[in-house]
């Protein structure tokens, strides 16, 4: 999988409140779910983002609680791929299972800034920043990882077996 | 084996397992919460049928209970049909509380077990030797349809507490203290175990909110292992039998924390992080507009008997809202047993339903911009409560009580 797209970046510590605050979750509706993504850090986020954007990000990114919600609205608002120094458990494994790429990349935050074009190849974890003409090496992603990626999350998966 | 690990090799059904292999292990309990219609939504997509073992799975009405809006209304609804179609009968309606005080108190929660909820604090059940792990709907949902789910063998940090709690210092203290210190990513997918003479001496509900403030670290799950406290609490509930996992000696934990607490004494994380951590002492001056005594962290029996004691006889500040929401059914029937209901509403307090409040956000207590809140709960990321222009400071009852009392943040 070949990735190429634009920066969005954030901080250390981006908890799900600020991907998607609690007063939404009453929502059920993907649409809807979308206008809310990242809100509580940027509310202007869903009006910049376009499709196949990528978000760029410190330590422990989407800690907090166990919410969906924060992927679907990442996922449905157009963002392609998150790539950050490090993620928190629940908010990784929930990525994965819905299909939206997740990359640990240690040094991420240095090499690139916001609105920098990046080329990824998942299958490999090389990060090519256009910008700046350099190249980072993200964690290798399992065969597993990747193949539920490939068929765009574990629902698709289930049904295509 | 760590206990950990003997719980993840019994469900999986291997002998041996070590940190980072991958297992699929049968899930023994699962629950879902009224944020997740999402689960059903999920199983349905995935051509769910009938869930694995209805009397395995619980759904608790908490978050949004008794239900704000009309969506929020409908989702439970929805829920309460899905769970009359598939004949679950643990439906904890809008009248039982928070999910991680709700599952202990009816008897679903024993050491040795693997529960998954669609909760992070699902850490909690540590308190009581079971493997409990938070996670997403489609998680959960494949749960539903298989009674399985792969998980990754943790590494176990051990943490040890000795030395002796000073007055007016609990758990919370101890768990912030400890978050301050090693920073709210240390223990990203890994388990924490607690130990040492200050664990020993600690009542069951002191336990829990230690555990469940593990996720905040970034915690898989937790463990305390099970001794005669534990044990005095789950026979009075727990109906069948159940193998207490034992760590063996020679197991090497993947870090070791050593805290001596004597010195310790009423700590609060400031805006806008868990781990941005000081003495009350030091921030004495910051005034308060409201402080919420509660939910699966703060509020049980014994944060409110806290609370009840310090402002029995007394009025809180005319400045200050005080909400208290006892975290179930059982714990608030206990509170009014004991008084301390009506010494709290006699000083001023607000007492809402059972639930998690205004933990997140949702209603029951949210606060506006410019306002400063005090509470009990274990999050203060910006906007957790309402306005992201509002600031959270997450302290114990007794420091939550003292700071209503005063109209600012205080611990006397």
């Amino acid at each position: 999988m070949k990735i190429k797209g634009k920066v969005f970046k954030f901080g250390d510590n981006i908890d799900t409140d600020q991907i998607y605050p609690g007063r939404y979750l009453e929502l059920t509706e993907h649409k809807e779910i979308a206008k809310h993504a990242m809100e509580g850090v940027d509310p202007e986020f869903v009006k910049k983002v376009n499709k196949g954007d990528l978000i760029v990000a410190g330590n422990n990114f989407g800690c907090g609680s166990s919410r969906e919600h924060a992927v679907i609205t990442l996922k449905k608002s157009g963002v392609n791929t998150i790539i950050a120094e490090s993620f928190a458990r629940i908010f990784f494994r929930n990525c994965i299972n819905l299909g939206l790429p997740v990359l640990i990349c240690p040094g991420i935050t240095r090499e690139a800034k916001e609105n920098d074009i990046l080329k990824i190849n998942l299958k490999t974890g090389l990060i090519y920043n256009i910008n700046n003409k350099k190249e980072l090496k993200g964690e290798h992603l399992s065969e597993r990882i990747l193949n539920i990626l490939n068929e765009g999350g574990i629902k698709p998966l289930l049904k295509n077996s | 084996m760590h206990a950990v690990e003997k719980i993840l090799a019994r469900a999986s059904g291997n002998d041996e397992v070590s940190s980072s292999n991958i297992v699929t292990a049968n899930v023994d309990f699962v629950e879902i919460n009224d944020l997740y219609l999402q689960v059903i939504k999920s199983f349905y997509e995935m051509n769910g049928y009938k869930v694995w073992n209805p009397d395995k799975v619980s759904f608790v009405f908490d978050h949004y209970s008794p239900s704000p809006t009309i969506k929020a209304a409908d989702n439970h609804k929805k829920m309460r049909e899905f769970c009359r179609k598939q004949g679950i009968k643990n439906l904890f309606d809008i009248n039982e509380g928070v999910c991680h005080q709700v599952l202990p108190e009816a008897g679903l929660v024993f050491p040795g077990m693997i529960l998954v909820a669609t909760d992070s604090h699902t850490t909690t059940h540590g308190a009581f030797g079971a493997f409990g792990t938070g996670v997403g709907a489609t998680d959960l949902a494949t749960i539903l349809i298989s009674g399985k789910l792969w998980f990754k063998v943790p590494e176990v940090v051990k943490i040890e507490i000795n030395g002796k709690l000073k007055s007016g210092v609990m758990a919370k203290d101890i768990i912030l203290h400890i978050l301050g210190d090693l920073g709210q990513s240390a223990a990203v997918y890994k388990a924490i175990e607690f130990t040492g003479s200050v664990i020993e001496e600690l009542p069951v509900d002191e336990r829990m909110a230690l555990c469940n403030m593990t996720v905040e670290m970034g915690a898989k799950t937790s463990y305390i292992q099970p001794d005669d406290i534990t044990l005095n609490y789950l026979k009075q509930r727990v109906k069948r039998d159940y193998t207490i996992p034992e760590t063996d000696k020679n197991y090497k934990f993947a870090n070791n924390y050593n805290y001596d607490i004597s010195n310790l004494e009423p700590v609060a994380a400031k805006p806008h992080s868990i781990d941005n951590v000081d003495y009350v002492k030091n921030i004495e001056d910051v005034k308060v507009d409201q402080v919420f005594i509660g939910t699966c962290t703060g509020g049980r029996v014994n944060d409110i008997s806290v609370a009840a004691n310090i402002l029995s006889g007394k009025k809180i500040s005319e400045n200050v809202r005080l909400i208290v929401i006892p975290a179930s059914k059982e714990v608030y029937k206990k509170s009014i047993e004991k008084g301390y209901i009506q010494s709290l509403i006699e000083s001023g307090a607000t007492i809402s339903a059972p639930g998690c409040g205004p933990c997140l956000g949702a209603h029951q207590g949210v606060i506006a911009a410019g306002e400063t809140c005090v509470t009990t709960s274990s999050r203060n990321f910006p906007g957790r409560m309402g306005s992201t222009e509002a600031n959270i400071y997450s302290a114990s009852p007794y420091v939550a009580a003292y700071s209503a009392l005063r109209g600012k943040l205080a611990y006397k």
